[in-house]
């Protein structure tokens, strides 16, 4: 407790909390297009804290962390659209979205416990694909989920009559639909990034990275691998969940097509790119890799045309060409992550002077 | 005194056509240092990995402390009592010597996700007393002034320590060491020793395997010996010294 009462935390703390609170209001000046990049970027963090569970603090690789995504944006999208004519309220269909995707990670998770690293990546992204194919095809013989169409006129997250969509009037200020769920998501992720560190310095988060240090070892000290894997997979799944669902009320729409491979990717960049296992430095991981591609999608074509007066190369596939760049780079020169947690930074740190 | 610990039943297990142990039966008694040694491949750490759950026996058994001991699971070989060092040591080499020793205290603990998420104070007073157990323990072996460390920056002498503060981390009631005193030099050797002798006097009851045969005759109350995957002798040292086939087995007929 006294590291939270030391002056210098607290006034870090008080100007974390302006910040976040002023941030949407800055990003509306710049449209409400940049709240909602905003608002995903804080999704991605949720995303990839929840991934940080699987791949950074047990070390199991996995490439199919989006299905759970999917499967929790789905729950959603079914339980509270014209689709099944179903509209629960969303603080009963979050822990519905996060228990069924903790099943599906479970499911996942079971027959792969005996595979590692290149091995598992394979299955789970195996597993990725066929959440997502059959998402694209259950629409015959029972529509379930409207395959490729998707599910659209999802319910907006709604408190009593104080709905998340629409503009509404608070004290005077006038908060935009994506600037309440700004704040939505602020709340979810602080709470997600307490369970993380809770979890890290845990006897549970200990045994997590004994497994992924040394699996035999962990087994030799009474370590039941077989369960707290599946407790890893269940985990990140049930956040994957939550994400989600709020996606899902968020967009208005889910489609099969936002649950691509390419998504299961850049979440595990986020971790890798990050620090793995390292918390905030994921959180800077998710923040940067999901801003940066929108800030290249709105600076790389009025870039152009000042310094070469026309348009050399299309602005979108610049984008990922320097995305791209930009990733080759940091594994280059920083292996470990943008942000790696202290011992790992040690670690590759002492590396030279060890072979001196 | 005499009470046996841990018996062997005709234990075999074979690779493909090798047969690494033959019907090997022996009984380890309670609170003694209990030598297990025999030239290179004669089967002595697949014995280990047998009785410590990381190879399922093609025959036989064990029985453990009055019930048998189920096979292919290591967990719970470890929650009734036994504890194992690696012959190649097997350290949590990312995490600090105190993390490596913490998390030796897993199987005695029982805190949740759940516990964790909410830090309750049963919780918070377990991972207190997890943490202080892991730094007597440290202190124990004399390695506490590398508490902060990373397990794979410490050198190989306090490698070999942290690996048993960690075992003991479990509460064991029987420490099986595989080759301990592997690399280490003479003065090395004579603080393991003592070491070794430490927690058999505070109340531990150790399986032995070694190389090194005047630190196991020196320190052992029993020896067996294995070739070819068989079983050789069951003696006290003085008996084991001077039995031909021992000569045999290590000089070769």
């Amino acid at each position: 407790m006294s590291k939270w009462l030391n002056p210098r935390s607290a006034f870090g703390i008080v100007l974390i909390a302006v910040a976040l609170i002023a941030l949407p209001f800055v990003a509306a000046m710049g449209g409400q297009a940049w709240v909602r990049i905003v608002n995903f970027a804080i999704l991605y963090i949720f995303l990839a804290l929840g991934l940080n569970i699987v791949v950074g603090f047990a070390g199991l690789l996995d490439l199919g962390y989006i299905a759970f995504y999917a499967v929790g944006a789905y729950t959603y999208a079914l339980l509270a659209s014209p689709h099944f004519g179903v509209h629960w309220p969303f603080w009963a269909i979050l822990p519905i979205g996060a228990a069924i995707a903790c099943v599906f990670g479970v499911l996942l998770g079971s027959p792969t416990l005996k595979l590692r690293g290149d091995y598992l990546a394979i299955v789970t992204l195996g597993f990725g694909e066929i959440v997502r194919i059959f998402m694209n095809n259950l629409n015959a013989p029972i529509n379930i989920t409207n395959g490729p169409q998707g599910i659209t006129l999802i319910d907006p997250v709604a408190i009593g009559d104080f709905r998340f969509s629409g503009t509404t009037q608070i004290l005077g200020i006038s908060l935009s639909g994506p600037q309440k769920y700004y704040f939505l998501l602020v709340a979810l992720a602080i709470l997600v990034i307490i369970i993380n560190l809770r979890l890290q310095n845990s006897r549970i988060g200990r045994a997590w990275q004994a497994i992924r240090e040394d699996e035999i070892a962990a087994k030799a000290v009474g370590i039941n691998t077989r369960n707290l894997k599946l407790l890893a997979f269940a985990m990140g799944a049930s956040f994957g969940g939550i994400a989600g669902g709020i996606f899902s009320a968020m967009q208005g729409f889910v489609s099969p097509e936002s649950f691509s491979l390419i998504e299961s990717i850049m979440i595990l960049a986020m971790v890798v790119l990050g620090g793995m296992g390292h918390i905030p430095g994921v959180i800077l991981g998710a923040v940067l890799l999901s801003i940066l591609p929108e800030v290249l999608r709105y600076g790389v074509g009025p870039l152009q045309m000042a310094l070469f007066g026309k348009m050399l190369i299309d602005p979108e596939s610049l984008r990922m060409l320097i995305f791209g760049l930009a990733l080759v780079l940091v594994m280059r020169f920083k292996p470990a992550g943008l942000w790696p947690s202290p011992e790992r930074k040690r670690e590759l740190g002492e590396k030279p002077a060890g072979g001196a | 005194m005499a009470e046996v610990l841990l018996e062997a039943r005709s234990v075999a297990k074979h690779f493909g056509g090798v047969k690494a142990l033959r019907d090997v039966s022996l009984s380890i008694r309670r609170g003694e240092i209990y030598g297990l040694i025999g030239p290179n491949g004669a089967g002595k750490t697949t014995f280990f990995n047998c009785m410590t759950g990381l190879y399922i026996p093609d025959g036989g058994g064990f029985d453990f402390d009055g019930a048998p001991l189920k096979a292919d699971a290591p967990h719970q070989a470890a929650e009734r009592g036994i504890a194992r060092t690696f012959q190649n040591i097997r350290l949590f080499a990312n995490m600090t010597a105190l993390e490596n020793v913490m998390v030796g205290r897993h199987v005695r603990t029982g805190a949740g996700v759940l516990g964790a998420m909410l830090q309750t104070a049963g919780t918070r007073a377990e991972e207190a007393a997890i943490r202080q157990r892991a730094e007597d323990l440290l202190h124990y072996v004399r390695i506490e002034d590398r508490a902060d460390d990373l397990a794979k920056n410490l050198s190989y002498g306090d490698q070999r320590r942290l690996e048993i503060a960690r075992a003991l981390a479990t509460e064991p009631k029987l420490l099986c060491l595989d080759e301990p005193a592997a690399g280490m030099n003479a003065t090395e050797t004579e603080e393991l020793r003592d070491l070794i002798d430490g927690i058999r006097r505070d109340g531990t009851t150790i399986l032995l395997i070694e190389h090194d045969v005047k630190l196991v005759m020196g320190l052992c109350d029993r020896v067996a010996v294995l070739d070819y995957g068989a079983l050789v002798i069951e003696d006290v040292p003085a008996v084991v010294q001077k039995d031909q086939r021992v000569i045999e087995a290590y000089l070769g007929a």
